[in-house]
């Protein structure tokens, strides 16, 4: 088991920059997703750490040792590719086993600890069967085998679960953080699902433009993100943005949104008036009939438990989420109330959030 | 489902309706029929005497003989009658066959030795030209290369003209280097004219391979030539025999280099056979029976190869 440590990895073809200056560290045993839109750097920067990729600047580190230019097979880590890359021309054992017996393992050890690793992953029955005969899910079972039997250092996931349909996914979801739990390696996913990093990582990285925009447990990426991209990438419908102009002073507890005064978080820092952004999750709007921000129902989508409501304002639309039993007719104005303390502050120039308490009270609560 | 489907061929727009299939059924006989003809012609005429072979009309019944087979193989002089008679009485059938018309055996003919050249210099060069294409194509199909497009294309144009625009440059060259008429020449040639063939199929077939299979193997413990050798080649099996057919075919069948550069020690059978004389003229049972044993290897070849060949051609058209 390892700790990775990536240093100002920086990646370029040609013209092309896939992964500018990506400092992070993973520690021993952490389920670490990369998190982003197609085109990202993320799987550029998950193989270079594999050693498929040689990077154009910077270092990984594994366990503090200096990896960067070595071979992949040197490196004593384990690859899951999206489309499994099972040999089509070995059956379940033979592929399963094929790390060990690039090691020049003997025949007998090699059976037992494809058998281990079968019965781990609950796959025992298939072992002599065509790889071509599997299912998606059992083929992800062997490629998984195929990673853990060596008792890797780290494994690298390269979007694992992309290829199977949604219902499998959910399940082997389920099964990948449960056999993380049971053998706790350091584990790197990369993903384009927000659900399936918030759902199994301890850390996520948020990824967008080969840069890393953030690095934080799922808590913290969704309540307090640290750019607007990251609030819009995460979270379905993703935050609200309801764009206004203003200054910000220290220890301000409202902000003039247009021609009403908005609470929000204790603010941490002083600006200059600039345009800025009130981000707001959907979960965190309300309905009343006293309050002054105003919108008319635009549509309404309903959810079962919840319902997403869309509202037009004058500075944007909202989508909110209110639970089914609320009564909402389309055309209707209505008044719309934030939960004060869940608000975020964007500088809509950069793109990065304001800080306030709100940031204190997720690192620290 | 799929049985029901199969069933209701009459408003299917995939099923071929029953006649339009006894149309196909009977293009495709027409077609078989009409290349196998001229082969069973000569198959046929490798049997017949010199004068059913040149019988007008032609003979499509006639006494089969071994004549021309033992013509192929053999030197003859004609004798008188007078001598032959003197002679100890023949020792083989063949002996016997040639002294009914008043010859002797002198000795062998250069059959043997054209055919062994033939194969030296097909196998010879099908190889070569396997091997470096595929080096060349997995390069091509998995790094960076500068101007790989540009590469591709060089290699594509050495076929673009016809041989005997580089007939005589080709001539000197080897004349210069003391190439012609040897073995290595010619299989140093062919590899060269089948090398931009073999890369640029084999570059299709590998394309095809996804390369998680081989960077599962470099992760695994593979070095990059291990994984080639041992994961890649093993899927690319069908490209690899597809593409050595058709080199074989190439070297196997090619006449104009082969009449040009050789004459002596590395002549193969094409520029062999047409000038098997006989007396007084072509000694047609002998040349057909050359053509056939001529084809025998690659019909070998291919049949043994087939499966790979039909798969091969079809190989990319269709995702999987």
């Amino acid at each position: 088991m390892a700790q990775i440590r990536v240093e100002n990895l920086r990646k370029s073809f040609d013209q092309f920059t896939a992964v500018e200056g990506s400092n992070f560290t993973i520690d021993d045993g952490t389920f670490f997703a990369m998190l982003g839109p197609s085109g990202c750097g993320k799987t550029t920067t998950l193989r270079m750490i594999a050693g498929l990729e040689l990077p154009t600047e910077g270092k990984i580190l594994l366990d503090g040792e200096d990896v960067t230019f070595r071979r992949a097979a040197a490196r004593d880590i384990a690859f899951v590719f999206q489309l499994f890359a099972l040999y089509p021309h070995m059956n379940v054992a033979g592929n399963i086993g094929f790390p060990l017996k690039c090691q020049g393992m003997g025949r007998r050890e090699i059976r037992e600890r494809v058998q281990e690793t079968a019965r781990l992953l609950r796959i025992e029955h298939l072992v002599s069967s065509k790889t071509s005969k599997l299912s998606g899910g059992d083929r992800q079972r062997v490629a998984l085998g195929r990673a853990m039997v060596r008792r890797p250092k780290a494994f690298l996931m390269d979007e694992p679960l992309g290829a199977l349909d949604a219902e499998f996914r959910h399940l082997m979801c389920g099964e990948l953080r449960d056999l993380h739990e049971r053998i706790g390696a350091t584990t790197v996913y990369v993903t384009h699902d927000q659900l399936e990093a918030m759902s199994m990582a301890d850390q996520i990285a948020v990824m967008n433009k080969g840069r890393v925009e953030q690095i934080g447990s799922p808590q913290e990426v969704y309540d307090r993100p640290a750019s607007m991209f990251v609030a819009d990438f995460i979270g379905s419908p993703p935050m609200n943005f309801l764009r206004f102009e203003s200054g910000l002073r220290s220890g301000d507890r409202t902000v003039a949104f247009h021609s009403v005064s908005v609470d929000v978080p204790e603010i941490r820092e002083d600006r200059a008036s600039a345009p800025l952004a009130l981000g707001i999750r959907p979960e965190h709007i309300r309905f009343a009939d006293e309050a002054p921000v105003r919108g008319e129902v635009f549509g309404a989508e309903y959810l079962g438990t919840t319902q997403i409501v869309t509202v037009d304002t004058p500075h944007g639309r909202l989508a909110a989420r209110l639970p089914s039993s609320a009564s909402v007719r389309i055309g209707e104005t209505v008044g719309l109330e934030f939960h004060s303390e869940r608000l975020a502050l964007f500088d809509v120039a950069s793109g990065l959030a304001v800080r306030t308490a709100n940031e204190g009270r997720v690192r620290h609560g | 489902m799929t049985a029901v489907l199969t069933k209701s061929t009459a408003h299917s727009i995939v099923e071929a309706s029953p006649r339009a299939k006894a149309v196909a059924g009977g293009l495709v006989i027409l077609y078989a029929v009409i290349t196998i003809l001229p082969l069973l012609w000569i198959v046929a005429t490798a049997f017949k005497s010199q004068s059913d072979a040149i019988a007008y009309p032609p003979k499509v019944i006639f006494q089969p003989t071994l004549e021309g087979y033992v013509n192929l193989f053999t030197v003859r002089t004609r004798q008188t009658p007078d001598f032959i008679a003197k002679l100890p009485p023949p020792e083989t059938w063949y002996d016997k066959l040639v002294r009914q018309r008043d010859m002797v055996i002198a000795g062998p003919s250069k059959v043997v030795p054209r055919f062994v050249n033939s194969l030296i210099i097909g196998f010879g060069s099908t190889f070569l030209a396997v091997f470096l294409g595929t080096l060349a194509a997995y390069a091509f199909s998995r790094f960076r290369i500068p101007l790989a497009d540009d590469l591709l294309f060089f290699i594509l144009s050495t076929r673009m003209m016809p041989p005997v625009a580089v007939a005589i440059p080709i001539y000197l060259m080897y004349r210069q280097l003391n190439l012609t008429d040897t073995r290595l020449g010619m299989i140093l040639l062919y590899t060269a004219v089948n090398v931009s063939l073999a890369v640029w199929l084999l570059k299709g077939f590998i394309d095809e391979i996804p390369r998680e299979y081989e960077e599962a193997a470099l992760v695994d413990g593979y070095t990059r030539l291990q994984a080639l050798r041992k994961v890649v080649l093993p899927q690319a099996v069908t490209g690899i025999a597809a593409t050595a057919i058709f080199c074989l075919i190439f070297s196997w069948n090619e006449y104009a280099f082969a009449v040009l550069l050789t004459s002596g020690e590395a002549q193969t059978m094409p520029p062999f056979i047409p000038f098997i004389i006989g007396e007084g003229g072509q000694d047609w049972p002998a040349v057909a029976a050359a053509t056939t044993l001529f084809v025998v290897p690659i019909v070998l070849f291919t049949v043994l190869l087939r499966k790979h060949l039909l798969r091969g051609i079809t190989f990319g058209a269709v995702r999987k």
